[in-house]
């Protein structure tokens, strides 16, 4: 027996342990592994690190973390996906609250009420927001909640076609790919407009046939386009007896029309923008949300509902349509889905619950206007292309560099010696969009950061 | 006496008044709207345009304080008493853990951004990987996985992969798993696209060997199991379970559910593991955030790691980047590099205890449940079904309460949260019958653990002389014993305050 005594171990102490050993009729700690096959026994230390104090611990990785540059450090001008914006400090206090942080999944109802109701507000507000029937309590994250809605729609239709974007963000389609091969589901992309960057509606319309289970739209687009054509794929999904699934920001909803207004089936999204901070791209939130019983039947993960005590006398929370789900239907649940990303789901509701109508309006008209002026500002620049799509923009817009190969990757690198860090290359992803970069603006960009990423790459260019 | 808060909190919804704020979001600065011009909403197509204010709550900031601190007081949680959830492995976690993750120089960090300036944590996450791998006996992690599930469905995907390299993915269909699994298992395995075969549990609660032998074979992909297993019964034939699957040319899988239970004490990949996850959120004490975030990093045999997800953190000797250089990688299955935040505090962890203390986790954990059984078995009206080792947990049957009384495991269960414990995990695993699956991680104490034996005692008392208390049970948490029968009802189900009337 190690007499191992440690903080986080109470019952450290000789005394208590050989008390308990003796309750439990046993000579040693030895003696309960004693039916462990010797061969397979560890008999030696595990080689970790270990720091004998919590000072030590502490600053041993806030050292390694010191190594990082931050977007607190420089301007990062980086989206596709996870986005930098003002996280409000009271959804700080809040995530911070331990009842919420150290609590497990509510199965036990009357305990849990807090976690039910805050996690049913949170429902209610995306579905709310986007006009759907029921939006669940969390996914993943946005990629995984594209897989989970493209299998959803498959055992809606019976069928075994899922069109998406070209301009996809490849890792999100990689993702897709592993959710969608073992499924038996096909995978078929429709292009973009060369032009605009918007949906080509032609090569789209001629694709969407009676095998397609689904059509997937993202409004803002990965280049950042409010693509008017977005508003039309319901109506030609449903021609052909397909879903219409819209990937949708959750702070452009302030200003965006809700997908469910435009007849959308099923709606997703990356909730990471509204709960938490960055994180190096996780933990982040799932978001999914349907319309109609059949689909909310296919809806993965957990769903809370609003019910009252078995005396009817109170207004009371639980979870709901657990049939669903692994823990009871097994191999036949519709999804493997257990751990979630419940916590966000509470932040996104305070986040939301703050800024209220005109919180969420104004954010997403200053970001409009930043977007703009980013757009406008780098305009500026000879030998810069921006945005590469004729459009309306919010948020993210690819800019172009005429110049050799290789151009955009010195341009980059200069940039961060200089303390900027630049755009997301396309180079690799979407050759034929040449020595392109996807930019992103929020609210937290100021005016300044702006300039100088404009300033700087006027001169490094011209250098 | 345990009486949890109620405060009758309205949604928040009906706490809005016209005209409300709680946050003023940052505007754009008077050149920005100057160079924009006329009006930016101009720049939104029409057909995208949203006809109004979004419907949200308008409420000030004090009050969505106040409501969400309100909530939070009428929810029961690891920092406020013991969770005896079995398989679950709700222990403390620790604050230093939480002050770590609060740091601009983790949180401000973009995954898209540019190696060289994030070699901090590329570092942190390469070292993880290596203590991982060292844990669990494994050649290399992946950090992608999410969740528990998320790992295991990885784990098919590299099963798929490896049959499909050698050919064989055509006829390898079947995932055996064993009957007291974890639905995930059967899950993860189904969304794979693998068919299940359910392989029964023998009289001491192990997989019983001779069925396993006869349904492996050329069909067999893989075999999922846990190990301890929910019983809490440590597979001592793990090696010929082994054998069997390697023979039939399939893969074993190892669910980390239940590793707290060897921590240090024994690795998956002495046992003939060759794919394994963790779930950080359980043995490696990072919180449970009420249903997540959690992690569930995977490690493979060495000749598995060409299937690993893209990227894996590499060194060269002078500095961290990320390895795309993996040509029968499986591709990504989360967009980008995994559940961080958690990841920087399990690593955190280990630091704490190191190799000695990660030893005594498992070792206290198994004193810890044992006391709490034996001392169970001596007082209570309980019985154990199969033998009586365990390790980090069992679980009890309350058939025989059950048949004398008609209480139930579910009665008992709501009973004790009551007395300011959380239930045990009821009614799984699925071949005990009113099962409840105990499981006292190391971070108890001795005071702790006897409320728990107290409460066992306490509800088989009850049962007899009060079984109606227990049938109605609980009556000190926030609201009583809640309707969800009715909640799920087709004809009450009500997912969103504004409730519409839902069509086919």
């Amino acid at each position: 027996m190690a007499t191992f005594d440690h903080p986080f171990l109470p019952n450290s102490g000789a005394p208590i342990r050989k008390m308990m050993l003796e309750a439990i009729g046993a000579a040693s700690i030895d003696e309960l592994y004693s039916d462990i096959p010797t061969e397979v026994r560890t008999n030696r230390p595990l080689k970790v690190d270990w720091l004998p104090s919590e000072q030590e611990v502490k600053s041993h990785v806030e050292r390694m973390l010191a190594e990082n540059k931050s977007a607190a450090d420089m301007p990062v001008f980086l989206g596709a996906g996870i986005y930098n914006h003002y996280l409000p400090a009271a959804v700080k206090a809040i995530l911070a609250r331990t009842e919420f942080q150290t609590s497990y999944t509510p199965y036990q109802a009357e305990i849990s009420q807090g976690l039910l109701q805050s996690l049913f507000e949170f429902q209610s507000m995306i579905a709310d927001l986007t006009q759907m029937d029921a939006v669940n309590s969390s996914l993943y994250d946005g990629s995984t909640a594209l897989g989970e809605a493209a299998r959803m729609a498959c055992r809606a239709t019976g069928r075994k076609k899922i069109l998406v974007p070209q301009s996809l963000h490849p890792a999100k389609f990689s993702v897709l790919k592993n959710y969608a091969e073992p499924a038996g589901i096909g995978l078929e992309t429709f292009t973009y407009d060369k032009e605009t960057g918007g949906l080509n509606s032609g090569d789209l319309q001629s694709k969407v046939d009676r095998d397609t289970a689904a059509v997937y739209c993202e409004v803002p687009s990965f280049f950042g386009i409010l693509d008017p054509e977005v508003v039309n794929v319901p109506s030609i999904c449903h021609l052909k007896g397909a879903l219409s699934i819209v990937g949708f920001d959750p702070v452009s909803l302030g200003g965006l029309k809700p997908p469910g207004e435009y007849g959308s089936d099923i709606v997703i999204a990356e909730g990471q923008s509204i709960s938490t901070e960055m994180n190096f791209g996780g933990p982040a939130l799932g978001i999914i949300g349907c319309r109609g019983e059949n689909l909310i039947r296919q809806l993965p993960g957990r769903l809370i509902g609003m019910t009252t005590t078995l005396d009817g006398k109170e207004r009371a929370f639980s979870m709901v349509l657990q049939t669903r789900e692994q823990h009871i239907r097994r191999e036949k649940a519709t999804s493997n889905i257990c751990t979630n990303e419940a916590l966000f789901a509470i932040g996104a509701a305070a986040y939301l619950s703050l800024l209220g109508p005109q919180g969420l309006r104004k954010l997403f008209e200053s970001i409009l206007v930043k977007t703009n002026y980013a757009i406008k500002t780098l305009s500026e620049i000879p030998g810069v292309l921006a945005p590469r799509f004729i459009g309306p923009h919010y948020q993210e817009f690819v800019v172009f560099f005429k110049g050799a190969r290789g151009a955009l990757a010195r341009l980059n690198k200069s940039l961060l010696s200089h303390g900027v860090h630049g755009g997301k290359s396309l180079v690799k992803d979407f050759p034929e969009l040449g020595e392109s970069a996807l930019f992103c603006v929020t609210e937290v960009h100021s005016t300044e950061a702006i300039d100088k990423l404009r300033l700087l790459t006027e001169k490094l260019l011209g250098s | 006496m345990f009486h949890q808060a109620k405060w009758d909190e309205p949604l928040i919804i009906e706490r809005s008044a016209s005209g409300k704020r709680g946050h003023n979001p940052a505007r754009p600065s008077d050149i920005e709207w100057k160079i924009t011009g006329s009006d930016p909403w101009n720049n939104v197509p029409k057909a995208l345009l949203r006809n109004g204010l979004p419907p949200l709550p308008e409420v000030s900031e004090p009050e969505v304080v106040r409501h969400y601190t309100r909530l939070s007081q009428e929810n029961f949680a690891v920092d406020l008493g013991i969770y005896p959830l079995g398989s679950c492995t709700m222990k403390y976690n620790p604050k230093v853990s939480e002050a770590i993750a609060q740091n601009p120089k983790l949180e401000k960090i973009h995954p898209e951004q540019d190696e060289l300036t994030v070699q901090g944590i590329l570092a942190l996450l390469h070292r993880l990987d290596e203590f991982l791998a060292e844990i669990t006996g494994m050649s290399r992690m992946s950090l992608q996985p999410v969740a528990g599930a998320a790992g295991e469905y990885l784990g098919a995907l590299i099963m798929r992969a490896y049959h499909k390299s050698k050919g064989e993915l055509e006829h390898r269909r079947e995932m055996i798993v064993p009957d007291s699994a974890h639905g995930t298992n059967p899950a993860s395995a189904a969304m794979a696209g693998f068919n299940v075969v359910v392989v029964p549990s023998n009289s001491e609660g192990m997989v019983d060997l001779d069925a396993l032998r006869k349904v492996a074979g050329p069909r067999t992909a893989g075999l999922m199991i846990t190990n301890p297993n929910t019983l809490g019964i440590f597979e001592k034939n793990v090696l010929q379970i082994a054998e069997s699957v390697h023979d039939a040319g399939g893969l074993l899988y190892y669910d980390g559910a239940n590793f707290n239970a060897i921590l240090g004490k024994v690795r998956p990949g002495d046992m003939g593991f060759d794919i394994v996850h963790l779930n950080l959120h359980k043995t490696f004490a990072t919180p449970h955030g009420g249903g997540g975030p959690g992690a569930g990093p995977v490690g493979v045999r060495k000749d598995l790691e060409r299937f690993l997800p893209v990227p894996l953190v590499g060194f060269d000797g002078k500095k961290y980047f990320f390895d795309y250089d993996i040509p029968h990688s499986v591709g990504k299955i989360t967009a980008f590099h995994g559940n961080i935040g958690v990841l920087v505090r399990a690593y955190a962890y280990i630091l704490s205890l190191g190799p000695e203390g990660l030893k005594a986790v498992a070792e206290t954990a198994v004193l810890n449940t044992n006391y709490v059984l034996a001392k169970v078995l001596e007082r209570g009206k309980f019985e154990l079904p199969f033998s009586r080792r365990r390790k980090h947990e069992f679980v009890l049957s309350a058939k025989k309460i059950n048949e004398q009384t008609g209480v139930r495991a579910l009665d008992i269960g709501k009973r004790m949260l009551d007395w300011g414990l959380h239930s045990p995990t009821v009614y799984f695993p699925q071949i005990v019958e009113e099962a409840m699956m105990v499981e006292a991680p190391e971070t108890e104490s001795l005071r702790d653990l006897d409320e728990l034996v107290e409460a066992f005692v306490r509800a088989g008392r009850e049962a007899e002389t009060d079984p109606e208390r227990l049938r109605s049970a609980p009556h000190h948490t926030s609201v009583g014993r809640i309707d969800e029968v009715k909640a799920s009802h087709p004809k009450t189900l009500t997912l969103r305050w504004n409730n519409p009337k839902l069509s086919g």
